[in-house]
C-alpha cells in the first residue's frame, strides 16, 4: 500500500508517471504558472475556508430540506414571478436539496482547482495489440482445446451440436405468439380492424353526455363528437376502450348545396355528415374543424381533409380519405347509422385492401 | 504493508484494504490505477453528464416504482386534485397523479426523473458529436463507438417507454401513433401491432408491458453497455487533444487520485444539484392538465419529448405516398419516416468508422484527437447529418411555429420538405470550404507566423507587416496535423496482363479515398515550419524598440511543439507502403 500514501505514483509496473514540468515530457516542456494558492499561504487558507464553508452550507441546506418536507403543507401553493402559481413544497424541497447537493460538488471542484496539484503529468500509452508471445500462447491454447475436444474430428457431433444450438431458441420466440391470447374461433386482426359497433339502425349518442342526437341538435357549421348508443355497456363488458377507439365519429352539418361529393349516394342526412374521428395516417383522433372551408385538421401531423368532398386529403401525410359513415333518422327522429363503415377506419395496414 | 497511517480512521482503512486484498488481490489493481492519468478538456465532460444523469434517472426511477401502479384497470379518481375528482381513469394514471399530489416530494422526484432523462439523451447526443467531429471513433475505439450507438438507440427506447407510462391523454396519443407505425410494416405489421398491444388497440396489456421494458429490460441492457463503454475507455485510456507535450503515445492530464476523482466526483454532485433545482423550479410534463387517456380524444399542439421530435417531424413532412401492390397495402407515408429513415441513420452511424477507415486506408492507432478542420469531409458529413436531423426536428414543431409566427402552414411544410433535400448537401459544401479555409490559414501561420497587424517602416523606406512567431501552444496544436495520401488508383491488369479480380472494389475505394482526402491542404514540412517561424521571429525582432514595452504582457515563447509523432510515416509513399 505504499503507493496509496506516497506522493509519487507507481513507477514499477511500466506506467511511468512523472510530472511533465520536470522535463520528462517526450516532446516539449509543459510550462506551469504558480497559482496564488501555491505561493501565498494566506490565499491557500482562504481557499480552504471557501471549500469548508461550501460543505458546511450544504449541511445547512440539507437540514432546511428536511424541515421543508415535514412542515410545509403539501397542498400549499405560492406565487413566484416567472414560475407562476406553484406548489410550495415542491419548489422549496427542490431548491434546498438542489443547492445542498450542488454545494458538495462546487466545494470538491474548488478544492481540486485551488489546493490540489495543477501540474499535468504524463503517462505512456501502449498499443492495444497483444505481444507476440501472448498471441502464440492464445493460438496454442486454442489448438489444444480443438485437439482435446475433437471438435474438428467428430464431424457428426459438431454438426448436430450446431443444429441443436440453432434450434433451441425457437420455442422462446414461439411462446411470444400468445402475447395476444385468442380463442379458437377468434376473428383475425384484419376482421377485427374492419368491424365497428355501427350497424344498420344503431342510434348515435353524443360523446361525454351520451344522449341521443336529433338532427335539430346540430347547428349548421357545428361539429359534434359522437359514439354508438350503448358504448358504455360494451366498455363495461369488455373492460377496455377498444370499441370506442374504432367507433368514434364526428358529425358535421353544412348547407347541403355545399357538399360536393360523398363516399356513397345519400349518405348524409339533410347536410349532416358522419365521418370516422380516427385519422387515416397513424390514428390520432381529429376534431379541429374549420367550418368556413369544411377542412378537418389532424393535430398530430397536420393532415387536412375536406369534409365537403368525401373527406379527401388536401394536405399532409395521410394517404386516404376519412371513412364516411352513412346516416339517416329513425321513426322517432333520432340520428342512426344505416350500416357499418364501408372500409376499415384508422391507419392503413398490410391486409387492408383485401377485406 | 508499511504505511505512515497514523490517524485511527486511516488505520481502519489500511486494515480493510489488507483484508480485501488477501481475498481479492485488489491492491495490485489499486496500485496500478489510482495514479491513472485522465486528460482534461471541457468537452470530455459531456459523456460524464450523460453518465451522471443516468445514475440520477435510476435513483429517482426506483423511488417512483414504489408508488406507481402499472395497471389499466379503470378506477374513479378520488384524490386531492379537484378538477379530476370523480373522473374515470386507469390506475396507472391515478397513481401517477398520486405521486404528483399525495406523496410529499413525489412531484419533485417525478420531475427530476423526467428532466434527468431529457438531459441524459441530450448529453449523449452532444457527446456523440464530440466523438464524431474529433475522430475519436478511429482505431482502436470503433467498438466503443458501436456501443455508443447502441446506447443512443436504447436511450430513445427508455425515454419513449417512460413517456407512455402515466397513461395521460398525451402519452396515450403517442402509443396510438406507435400502433399506426407498427401497422405500416409490410407483411408482419398487423400481427406485430396485435401482439404488442395484446389484441386490439388500446387493450389493457400495453402499460404493464411497457413498464417491464422500462424498468427492467432496457435499463438492464443500458447498465451493462455503459459498464462495457467505461471499461473500454479505462483500458484504452482516454483520447486527448493535440497540445504541448501531447503525442499519440502518451496521456497528459491529471491522476485519478486525487484531482480527477475530486473533479469528476464533484461534477456528479453539480449535475445532481442542477437537476434537483430544475426539478423543483421548472414544471415538466404536467400530466394532470391533459386528463386521462381515451382513444377518441386529443389535445391540440401535441408535442413529444424533444428526442422523439425528429421522428414526429419526419412523419409530418413525408408526402402521402401509399401503394396497393397485389392487394397488399404499403404505407410509404408512415414506413419511410418512422422505420426506414431511422434505420438508415442508425446503420450509417454504426458503420461510419469502418467506412472511413476503409476509404482512408489508415490502420494506425489514434489517441490524439483530430481537429474538425483537418478532416473536412468527415466534418461536412457530420454537419450535413445535423442539418438533416435539425430540419426534421423543426418539422416536429411546424404547427407551433406556424401558429406562433402566423405563417402559412402549407408553405412552411413545403419549405421544410425542400430544405430537407437540399439543405444537407449545401451544409456539406459550406462546411468543407470553411474547413479548407481554416487549413490554409493554419498553413500560412506555420510558414509565416501570424499577422500582427502592425506595419513597420524600414529605414530605407519599405513598409512591411510584422509577422509574429506562433506561441508554443498554437504551434503544437497546429503542427499536429497529419496528412494522409490518397490511395492509388488500381490497375486493370497487372504487368503480365492478368485481370485484376478486385478492380471494381479497388476503384471504388480509390474514389472514396480521393473524395475524402484530395482537397486537404498539405502541412508544411518540419524544416519549412522552423524556417517560417525563425523568419517571423526575425520580422518581429525588427520592432525591438516596441517590444520593450510589451514584454511584460507576453506569454513566454518557446519552440518545440509536436512537430513529428514517433511512428508517423514521413512521406506519402511510406504511408501507402505501410497500409498495403
Amino acid at each position: 500500500m505504499t503507493e496509496l500514501t506516497s506522493t509519487s505514483p507507481s513507477q514499477e509496473d511500466g506506467h511511468e508517471n512523472t510530472p511533465a514540468k520536470l522535463g520528462h515530457s517526450p516532446v516539449a516542456p509543459i510550462p506551469h504558472r504558480l497559482r496564488v494558492t501555491d505561493t501565498d499561504p494566506k490565499a491557500a487558507r482562504r481557499a480552504e475556508r471557501q471549500v469548508a464553508s461550501m460543505f458546511t452550507l450544504s449541511m445547512v441546506f440539507i437540514i432546511l430540506a428536511v424541515i421543508a418536507y415535514t412542515t410545509i403543507d403539501k397542498f400549499a401553493t405560492i406565487y413566484i414571478p416567472v414560475l407562476g402559481e406553484v406548489g410550495t413544497s415542491n419548489v422549496v424541497l427542490g431548491f434546498t436539496f438542489g443547492i445542498a447537493v450542488f454545494l458538495i460538488g462546487a466545494g470538491a471542484i474548488q478544492w481540486a482547482k485551488k489546493l490540489m496539484p495543477d501540474v499535468e503529468v504524463v503517462q505512456e500509452r501502449h498499443d492495444m495489440v497483444s505481444e507476440k508471445s501472448d498471441d502464440q500462447l492464445a493460438a496454442a491454447q486454442y489448438e489444444r482445446g480443438k485437439d482435446e475436444s475433437g471438435f474438428a474430428r467428430y464431424k457428426l457431433i459438431r454438426r448436430s451440436l450446431l443444429g441443436a444450438l440453432a434450434l433451441f431458441p425457437i420455442p422462446l420466440v414461439v411462446v411470444l405468439r400468445d402475447l395476444w391470447i385468442t380463442p379458437a374461433d377468434s376473428p383475425s386482426p384484419t376482421e377485427i380492424l374492419s368491424e365497428t359497433l355501427w350497424t344498420s339502425g344503431k342510434r348515435i349518442v353524443s360523446d361525454g353526455t351520451y344522449v341521443l342526437v336529433r338532427p335539430e341538435d346540430l347547428p349548421v357549421g357545428g361539429l359534434v363528437s359522437a359514439l354508438p348508443e350503448g358504448i358504455m355497456e360494451v366498455q363495461e363488458e369488455e373492460h377496455n376502450m377498444n370499441a370506442r377507439g374504432k367507433a368514434t365519429i364526428i358529425l358535421v352539418r353544412m348547407d347541403p348545396d355545399q357538399i360536393r361529393s360523398q363516399q356513397g349516394e345519400g349518405w348524409d342526412y339533410n347536410g349532416i355528415l358522419a365521418y370516422s374521428k380516427i385519422c387515416t395516417h397513424v390514428g390520432c383522433p381529429i376534431a379541429l374543424y374549420e367550418q368556413r372551408t369544411h377542412h378537418l385538421l389532424c393535430p398530430c401531423h397536420q393532415s387536412t381533409f375536406d369534409l365537403a368532398d368525401s373527406g379527401a386529403v388536401i394536405f399532409g401525410p395521410a394517404a386516404r380519405n376519412m371513412p364516411q359513415l352513412p346516416i339517416s333518422v329513425d321513426e322517432e327522429g333520432y340520428l342512426i347509422a344505416t350500416q357499418d363503415f364501408a372500409q376499415p377506419v384508422g391507419p392503413s395496414f398490410w391486409e387492408r385492401d383485401r377485406t | 504493508m508499511s504505511t505512515t497511517a497514523d490517524h485511527p480512521v486511516e488505520k481502519i482503512g489500511e486494515a480493510s484494504a489488507q483484508y480485501v486484498d488477501e481475498r481479492l488481490g485488489s491492491n495490485k489493481f489499486l496500485g496500478r490505477n489510482l495514479g491513472k492519468v485522465f486528460p482534461d478538456h471541457w468537452s470530455f465532460m459531456l459523456g460524464e453528464i450523460a453518465l451522471y444523469s443516468f445514475i440520477i434517472v435510476l435513483l429517482t426511477g426506483t423511488f417512483l416504482t414504489f408508488f406507481y401502479n402499472p395497471s389499466m384497470v379503470e378506477v374513479i379518481y378520488n384524490g386531492s386534485y379537484v378538477p379530476l375528482k370523480g373522473v374515470q381513469m386507469s390506475e396507472a394514471y391515478a397513481s401517477s397523479l398520486n405521486i404528483s399530489f399525495e406523496v410529499r416530494g413525489g412531484l419533485l422526484i417525478r420531475q427530476m426523473h423526467h428532466w434527468s432523462a431529457l438531459i441524459f439523451v441530450a448529453a449523449m447526443a452532444v457527446h456523440m458529436f464530440r466523438v464524431f467531429f474529433t475522430g475519436a471513433f478511429r482505431k482502436p475505439r470503433e467498438f466503443n463507438w458501436l456501443v455508443g450507438v447502441g446506447l443512443t438507440a436504447l436511450a430513445l427506447g427508455a425515454g419513449f417507454t417512460g413517456y407512455s407510462l402515466p397513461d395521460d391523454l398525451l402519452s396515450g396519443t403517442g402509443l396510438q401513433i406507435i400502433r399506426g407505425i407498427l401497422q405500416s410494416i409490410p407483411l408482419v405489421g398487423t400481427w406485430a401491432a396485435f401482439l404488442v398491444f395484446g389484441g386490439e388497440f388500446p387493450g389493457t396489456d400495453i402499460i404493464p408491458r411497457l413498464y417491464a421494458a422500462h424498468i427492467l429490460l432496457i435499463p438492464g441492457i443500458l447498465l451493462a453497455l455503459i459498464s462495457v463503454h467505461l471499461m473500454m475507455v479505462w483500458t484504452q485510456k482516454h483520447t486527448q487533444f493535440p497540445g504541448p507535450g501531447r503525442t499519440n503515445d502518451n496521456v497528459v492530464g491529471y491522476p485519478l487520485l486525487p484531482v480527477y476523482m475530486a473533479k469528476a466526483g464533484g461534477f456528479f454532485f453539480i449535475v445532481f444539484g442542477i437537476i434537483a433545482l430544475i426539478g423543483g423550479l421548472v414544471t415538466v410534463n404536467p400530466i394532470w392538465i391533459f386528463g386521462p387517456y381515451t382513444p377518441d380524444q386529443v389535445s391540440a399542439g401535441t408535442q413529444p419529448d424533444w428526442y422523439i421530435g425528429w421522428l414526429d417531424g419526419a412523419l409530418r413532412l413525408m408526402p402521402n405516398w401509399e401503394n396497393v401492390i397485389a392487394g397488399f397495402t404499403i404505407s410509404w407515408n408512415v414506413l419511410i419516416p418512422s422505420v426506414i429513415i431511422p434505420g438508415i441513420l442508425f446503420t450509417g452511424l454504426a458503420l461510419y468508422p469502418f467506412l472511413e477507415a476503409w476509404a482512408s486506408g489508415d490502420k494506425r492507432e489514434h489517441n490524439l484527437l483530430e481537429r474538425p478542420r483537418n478532416a473536412p469531409v468527415r466534418t461536412g458529413i457530420g454537419v450535413a447529418a445535423i442539418v438533416f436531423y435539425g430540419i426534421l426536428w423543426i418539422g416536429g414543431g411546424n404547427d407551433v411555429i406556424a401558429t406562433t409566427f402566423n405563417l402559412s402552414f402549407n408553405a412552411l411544410s413545403w419549405t421544410l420538405r425542400i430544405t430537407l433535400i437540399i439543405g444537407p448537401p449545401i451544409a456539406f459544401l459550406i462546411t468543407k470550404r470553411i474547413c479548407l479555409g481554416l487549413q490554409r490559414k493554419d498553413r500560412e501561420k506555420l510558414l509565416h507566423g501570424y499577422e500582427s497587424g502592425r506595419v513597420l517602416r524600414l529605414p530605407h523606406g519599405e513598409f512591411i507587416e510584422v509577422h509574429q512567431p506562433l506561441n508554443y501552444k498554437e504551434l503544437a496544436v497546429i503542427s499536429a496535423k497529419e496528412d494522409l495520401a490518397v490511395l492509388p488508383a488500381p490497375e486493370k491488369t497487372d504487368a503480365d496482363g492478368v485481370r485484376n479480380p478486385s478492380y471494381r472494389v479497388d476503384q471504388l475505394r480509390h474514389k472514396l479515398s480521393s473524395w475524402f482526402l484530395r482537397d486537404n491542404i498539405a502541412r508544411p514540412t518540419d524544416a519549412e515550419i522552423e524556417a517560417g517561424q525563425a523568419h517571423a521571429s526575425h520580422s518581429a525582432a525588427l520592432e525591438a524598440p516596441l517590444n520593450a514595452y510589451e514584454e511584460l504582457d507576453q506569454d513566454p515563447v518557446g519552440h518545440g511543439g509536436v512537430l513529428h509523432h514517433p511512428g508517423m510515416p514521413e512521406t506519402n509513399q511510406e504511408q501507402i507502403d505501410q497500409r498495403q
